[in-house]
């Protein structure tokens, strides 16, 4: 590659220096913004709204399963409520959370580029994210939608009289925004990559969000289209799902899932990421395995999309498709479980340090492998036609999307708050509210499984009696969860105005987005970096004394 | 106030200026970021591509469906497909074609600097593409006439074939072949109308003397645009019109 053109010459000597937090101020400087760290904090801030929504949502369903009874929620209400709380974590939430909030603000600072490739696409992208979720809102706020978040036809296109086209409206361009999120990370980091960055040099977060991104443009269309034929269905009457208009429910599920099993991988991909980095740097080694790590994040992006059909087991396919999908569904356990133990034998051997990011990532390691391997046994044809629709599906992928997906993301939002911010977040309530989590959120789901089990089906408001004792305990840990999701909103409020100030590498940590100032100039590096060592050298840096902040 | 933030607002104007002036000594079209125009060129050629990849998963669930139901409903298929004007289709086929060659020539035409011969044939492929619009509106007009669009008042009974044979057909999935006719078809106008928007725009940028032979990633990230729409019509026709006609 030719030399780097002179990079915009920035007073470095200036102090305090001037970085992309204070390069510009008021709300146009925000709204009209092309500076991926800007936009990783627009995300932040709305992501973080739906977050909350979703979760309203989650405390009135698991407060009307605290009795058998149907009592604090309609029958028609408490649909309406698992609808909103799917579609809002699923659309809304899950799929950004950490490729647009900590995906924007790192892949260029860890591939040594100045911005995204396409800027103007990335605020772009944002916006459209907005669009969705005001109109999703204005759905919601004008009754909802009662369909599940699946929209399954014929429910979605012909019986349900909700405004299912409003809500197809919103999940569409929320695809759109997620597309060209996934269009951007590509295009970055096959063209954006600092001197001496190559593909066997680059963190493992990149390589996961890379992936991730593969998933995004490949089935994101095809929800789209999805979608756009059950709205044309419902408006036109083009009959392309209704069994009445010779159309065939099952190529909905199809299609539907083609993207939507793919999109768990959307989810759970980019918190795998997050995970390597933590503990790399915790554990002060080098990732056992590095290129296997790496490539079983691209193979799980290929796997993912020929599994789709176990989420039909029961819905009429033959049963030879039932068993060459169940198949396929094991051997997506197989690249999941390459980095599950090569992060533990990464441990092996290493120097912890218990720090905040580091008891998330624990706690995702311990709960993504609950999940995974009851993922397995959803696979098993036997198994997942005596458990279909019931709350040990349930229990399942809230295994692996809130233990997985969220534990990753809040691991890594401590892990890179001081370069977001340049402050430090308060260790002890950090640690205190990551023990809320681990415990109140295996006090919700663990039950579930049982319940599951048993028989308990899933999207009913009551219950037989006989079961309410799990469901009590299930929402006395959702409320500990709760506290423990409040917990982090108000101490990171906070530690933008009292924590202690950061400096550039507070975890003397080896990625190159620590080689730039906390927080890092607006285009990111006051010269390009050419890099010359491998990812992780943890073994030629020497040890600090960690800051205080971290207890040891 | 005590301001306790660690950053105050620095003297940030200065930095503000250098950033711009730098900005200047660059090639305009060159966008910050970018060590140079050809590292611009290939991300934005890349994304092209990656956005061309995300267009054919689109179509590709439509085409999954007209494959699956063609195999399940063939008769009624072959019925349906029999009504479709063959000639009308052909036309609009030939038009596409040409529409490419002008593309073609056009991307040629801003790699040498011709900038009249460039707005010429960027505004003769909005004429062609406006021309496949109004034909296929001619086509739409005829559906409508014969009671061959989805709904109420579709109406397909006592179809003959060539040799003047009834066709047992089942009105419900001939009424699913014209759902996923005008699904396909709408879809790919929709896509047409984007293009002639867009190279009308370029249209007038060209004519202004916005691209240079050394800058005219627009003209040819739109030219990539194009073919892709051309190039599902070239499937659209046959499966559509032509593979089921005389069976």
């Amino acid at each position: 590659m030719v030399t780097k053109a002179a990079t915009p010459v920035m007073p470095v000597d200036q102090t305090p220096k001037l970085n992309y937090l204070n390069n510009g101020h008021g709300l146009k400087s925000w709204l009209l913004t092309t500076d991926h760290k800007r936009i990783a904090l627009l995300y932040l801030v709305s992501v973080s709204i739906f977050f909350f929504i979703g979760g309203i949502f989650a405390m009135l369903i698991r407060l009307e399963l605290l009795t058998p009874e149907g009592d604090l929620l309609s029958a028609d209400g408490y649909n309406k409520a698992f609808t909103q709380h799917g579609m809002i974590m699923v659309f809304f939430f899950l799929i950004p959370v950490v490729p647009a909030i900590l995906g924007n603000f790192l892949v260029p600072l860890m591939i040594g580029a100045k911005d995204l490739a396409f800027p103007r696409i990335n605020l772009l992208s944002w916006y459209l994210y907005i669009t969705a979720g005001i109109i999703f809102l204005h759905c919601m706020l004008n009754g909802g939608v009662d369909t599940g978040w699946t929209f399954y036809s014929p429910f979605s296109t012909e019986y349900t009289n909700t405004n299912i086209v409003e809500a197809g409206i919103a999940v569409f361009i929320a695809g759109f925004s997620s597309i060209f999120t996934g269009l951007n990370f590509i295009v970055t980091v096959h063209r954006m990559r600092a001197p001496g960055m190559t593909w066997d040099r680059l963190p493992l977060f990149i390589w996961a969000n890379y992936a991730t991104s593969l998933i995004m443009i490949l089935g994101t269309p095809v929800i789209a289209i999805t979608i756009v034929l059950v709205a044309v269905e419902r408006l036109f009457h083009l009959g392309i799902f209704d069994p009445h208009l010779g159309g065939d429910p099952l190529l909905f599920q199809h299609l539907f899932w083609f993207y939507s099993h793919p999109a768990v991988y959307i989810m759970i991909l980019p918190s795998m990421g997050v995970i390597s980095e933590l503990i790399a740097c915790f554990a002060r080694k080098r990732i056992f395995g590095y290129k296997f790590v790496a490539i079983s994040s691209m193979a799980i992006a290929v796997f993912g999309f020929l599994v789709w059909a176990h989420h039909m087991f029961v819905a009429g396919i033959s049963l030879y498709a039932a068993m060459i999908f169940s198949f396929l569904s094991f051997s997506v356990g197989v690249p999941s479980a390459v980095k599950v133990f090569n992060w533990t034998a990464t441990l092996y051997k290493a120097s912890i340090t218990y720090a905040t990011p580091m008891l998330y990532a624990f706690g995702f390691i311990g709960l993504f492998t609950i999940g995974g391997l009851t993922g397995l046994m959803l696979a098993t044809i036997g198994i997942d036609v005596h458990v279909t629709d019931t709350y040990f599906v349930v229990a399942h992928f809230h295994y692996v999307m809130v233990g997985g997906v969220l534990m990753g993301y809040l691991g890594g939002l401590h892990f890179w708050w001081p370069k977001i911010t340049g402050r430090m977040y308060p260790e002890a309530w950090a640690k205190l509210s990551a023990m809320f989590v681990f415990f109140g959120f295996n006090l919700t789901f663990f039950p579930q499984f049982i319940l599951g089990y048993l028989g308990m089906p899933r999207r009913y408001w009551q219950y037989p009696p006989e079961f309410q004792v799990l469901n009590v305990l299930s929402t006395a840990g959702a409320s500990i969860l709760a506290v423990g999701y409040l917990l982090p909103m108000i101490y990171l409020l906070w530690s933008l105005r009292y924590g202690p100030i950061a400096d550039a590498n507070p975890w003397n940590a080896a990625g190159l987005e620590w080689k730039t100032s906390s927080p890092p100039p607006t285009f990111n590096f006051d010269e390009t970096p050419v890099v010359t060592w491998e990812a992780y050298n943890y073994d030629e840096i020497p040890e600090k004394e960690l800051e205080a902040p971290v207890a040891r | 106030m005590h301001d306790s933030r660690a950053i105050p607002a620095p003297a940030s104007t200065t930095t503000t200026q250098v950033a711009t002036a730098d900005h200047e000594e660059h090639n305009p079209a060159l966008l910050h970021h970018f060590a140079d125009a050809q590292q611009q060129k290939n991300a934005a050629s890349l994304g092209m591509w990656l956005f061309l990849v995300t267009e054919i998963m689109f179509f590709g669930g439509m085409f999954c469906a007209y494959l699956i139901y063609r195999l399940q409903h063939f008769n009624a298929f072959a019925a349906g497909s029999q009504q479709l004007n063959i000639w009308m289709g052909a036309i609009n086929t030939a038009v596409l074609i040409v529409s490419s060659v002008t593309v073609v020539l056009a991307v040629k035409a801003a790699e040498v600097g011709k900038r009249k011969l460039l707005t010429g044939y960027l505004v003769v492929t909005v004429l062609l593409g406006m021309t496949f619009l109004v034909v296929k509106g001619f086509e739409y007009k005829e559906k409508f006439e014969k009671h061959h669009v989805p709904g109420p008042t579709f109406n397909f009974t006592d179809k003959f074939d060539d040799n003047g044979k009834q066709i047992p057909v089942n009105s419900k999935e001939a009424e699913l072949f014209f759902s996923l006719y005008f699904a396909m078809t709408g879809m790919h106008a929709l896509h047409m109308i984007i293009g002639c928007g867009l190279f009308g725009t370029l249209a007038v940028l060209a004519w202004k003397g916005h691209y240079t032979p050394s800058y005219f990633t627009p003209i040819e990230n739109a030219g990539l645009y194009w073919h892709l729409v051309d190039i599902i019509w070239i499937y659209l026709f046959p499966l559509l019109y032509l593979i089921s006609r005389h069976s």
